[in-house]
């Protein structure tokens, strides 16, 4: 009954043995395969740092336990700055700017979405804003507001010192993205939720409050997170102002006893205030994510 | 019969060139139970929409309570307080307990008393067997008790007019029945419904009045009587053979 051209099912009996080259990575051998390759990988990066040409002048300019250590404490007899004083300029900056990040991002995307008739010129200035804060890069944003700002001259206003510029600078810049998170986080509210709540006889306003910002808020916690890690790296700008940060004292170590150890120290002192929060980030995706896979 | 509380005249609605009610001309009593049937496409749930005013209409006029619905005047949030929606997709609010959904309106619209309305909406859902779960969040109910929840929290405003979009269509068949049940128990007390459904032998149980819809025409409407068994039209005809 079979009609031989059409019929292409195989008569032949699979073999599904993997080849013996893949049969090295499979099973309990993955252990070993992957410690392996994890010390060849880690052994040889240290191996280049150790026996690069320059590797003996690295360790002292940048490594030197001493220098390190003269850098983070400072020393205000021999005006030189200490980092670590230094980085707590960083840390306020980065609190009171993450406040306001938070408050103003959420009023902007607030703004451009709403459709009452009377916010209309606020919608469109929030869409100029948005659009700027977004274009120009933070260094310029620093420099303008650092120097422009001072120079107009207004009381109280122009009298500020330069680290308040540099966090008005970061809030500017970074409202202007934090406004775009939420906004995405908003649109990614299921529209049946806007149709049920309406439909209840809720405002607009009440809706957005009681049903779409509670759910939008939780889908963007993670991506708010990561926004905040580099706006606390970013808090390093305050140097181009002058501003003593933690980066900055490194650089005034660096030029005072020629060793760049303070800068070390600085990266030290930043990786220990991310990866926290870098870490939590993560922990919350992957949550999230199991969460998801659970209930569907 | 009792007084005309919904009356649709010639409602025209279109999307860009698409013409989606062309004429649809309509009245809903009070504790009538009034269901329209029709093929996916045939302007069923865009006349729901219509009169819950979450669409605006092209032509004609919807008049609910004696007041025209296209008047500029007209606050569209104290319409939808007096007509509670139901949707195909459940549409509960995945972050509010089963209890916080029913009291969401009745708090958040009315204004009452979160302590006035506690009593009443435990008491919704112990009519829906569900006062157990009224701290549990809505995906850990089955899509049967949510649907369930979803009428009930509509249910809590009060409404005079409930309107009710395939209501079942997204449910697994074994959990059409239970939904369909609290239907039946709703019409039986006296609950004036517009529905659109694809269940045609509980459209046949409940309504009084069923109303046939193609292609945004109102083709033919009448008692379940009428329509099911000496449909008059030939396209009501062949749809009713279809859908057996």
């Amino acid at each position: 009954m079979v009609n031989e051209t059409d019929a292409r099912l195989s008569e032949e009996t699979p073999s599904f043995f993997a080849p013996r080259r893949k049969q090295l990575l499979l099973g309990r051998r993955a252990i070993v395969a992957s410690t392996f390759s994890t010390v060849l990988i880690i052994g040889g990066l240290f191996a280049v740092f150790l026996l690069a040409p320059g590797g003996a002048t690295v360790r002292h300019f940048f490594f030197n336990p001493h220098d390190m250590w003269q850098s983070f404490v400072g020393d205000h007899r021999d005006a030189l700055s200490s980092v670590g004083l230094g980085l707590l300029t960083n840390i306020w900056v980065f609190l009171v700017a993450e406040v306001f990040v938070l408050t103003f991002g959420l009023a902007i995307a607030w703004t451009r979405m709403t459709k009452s008739p009377v916010l209309m010129p606020f919608r469109i200035l929030a869409i100029i804003y948005s659009d700027i804060f977004r274009g120009i890069p933070v260094l310029l944003v620093f420099l303008l507001i650092g120097f422009g700002v001072p120079a107009l001259q207004i009381t109280f206003i122009s009298n500020q010192s330069l680290a308040v510029y540099g966090c008005v600078s970061l809030i500017l810049t970074y409202s202007a993205y934090v406004a775009e998170v939420f906004r995405a986080g908003i649109y990614s509210v299921p529209h049946g939720q806007l149709l049920a709540a309406r439909s209840l006889g809720l405002t607009n306003a009440t809706t957005m409050r009681r049903v779409i910002l509670p759910q939008a808020v939780r889908t963007v916690v993670p991506p708010l997170l990561n926004d905040f890690i580099s706006l606390q790296k970013d808090t390093a700008l305050l140097s181009i102002l002058g501003v003593i940060e933690a980066v900055q004292a490194g650089t005034i170590y660096q030029d005072l006893r020629f060793n760049s150890s303070g800068l070390v120290v600085a990266s030290l002192l930043f990786l220990a205030m991310t990866i926290p929060l870098t870490r939590f980030t993560d922990n919350l995706i992957a949550r999230d994510r199991n969460r998801r896979l659970a209930s569907s | 019969m009792n007084e005309v509380i919904l009356e649709l005249d010639s409602v025209v609605k279109r999307f860009g060139d698409n013409e989606v009610l062309r004429g649809i001309s309509l009245n809903l009593h009070r504790h009538e139970v009034v269901c329209l049937i029709g093929a996916s496409g045939s302007g069923k749930s865009t006349l729901l929409r219509c009169v819950n005013l979450l669409e605006t209409i092209d032509g004609g006029t919807i008049t609910l309570f004696g007041q025209s619905l296209t008047d500029v005047r007209i606050d569209p949030d104290k319409v939808r307080r007096h007509t509670g929606m139901v949707f195909q997709s459940f549409n509960l609010f995945p972050h509010l307990t089963v209890l916080e959904n029913v009291l969401v309106g009745p708090v958040r619209a009315l204004k009452r008393k979160r302590s006035d309305v506690h009593d009443e909406a435990m008491q919704l859902l112990d009519r829906i067997g569900l006062r157990e779960r009224s701290d549990e969040y809505p995906d850990r109910l089955s899509g049967g008790q949510q649907q369930r929840v979803a009428i009930v929290r509509s249910l809590a405003m009060r409404p005079a007019l409930l309107l009710l979009d395939e209501v079942t269509s997204a449910l697994d068949p074994s959990l059409v029945g239970e939904v369909l049940d609290l239907l039946r128990d709703l019409a039986h007390t006296g609950t004036t419904m517009l529905i659109a459904t694809h269940e045609m032998n509980f459209a046949r149980d409940v309504a009084q009045q069923v109303v046939y819809l193609d292609g945004g025409v109102l083709v033919e409407k009448g008692t379940p009587e009428e329509i099911f068994s000496n449909p008059q039209h030939e396209s009501t005809r062949l749809f009713l053979e279809r859908v057996r």
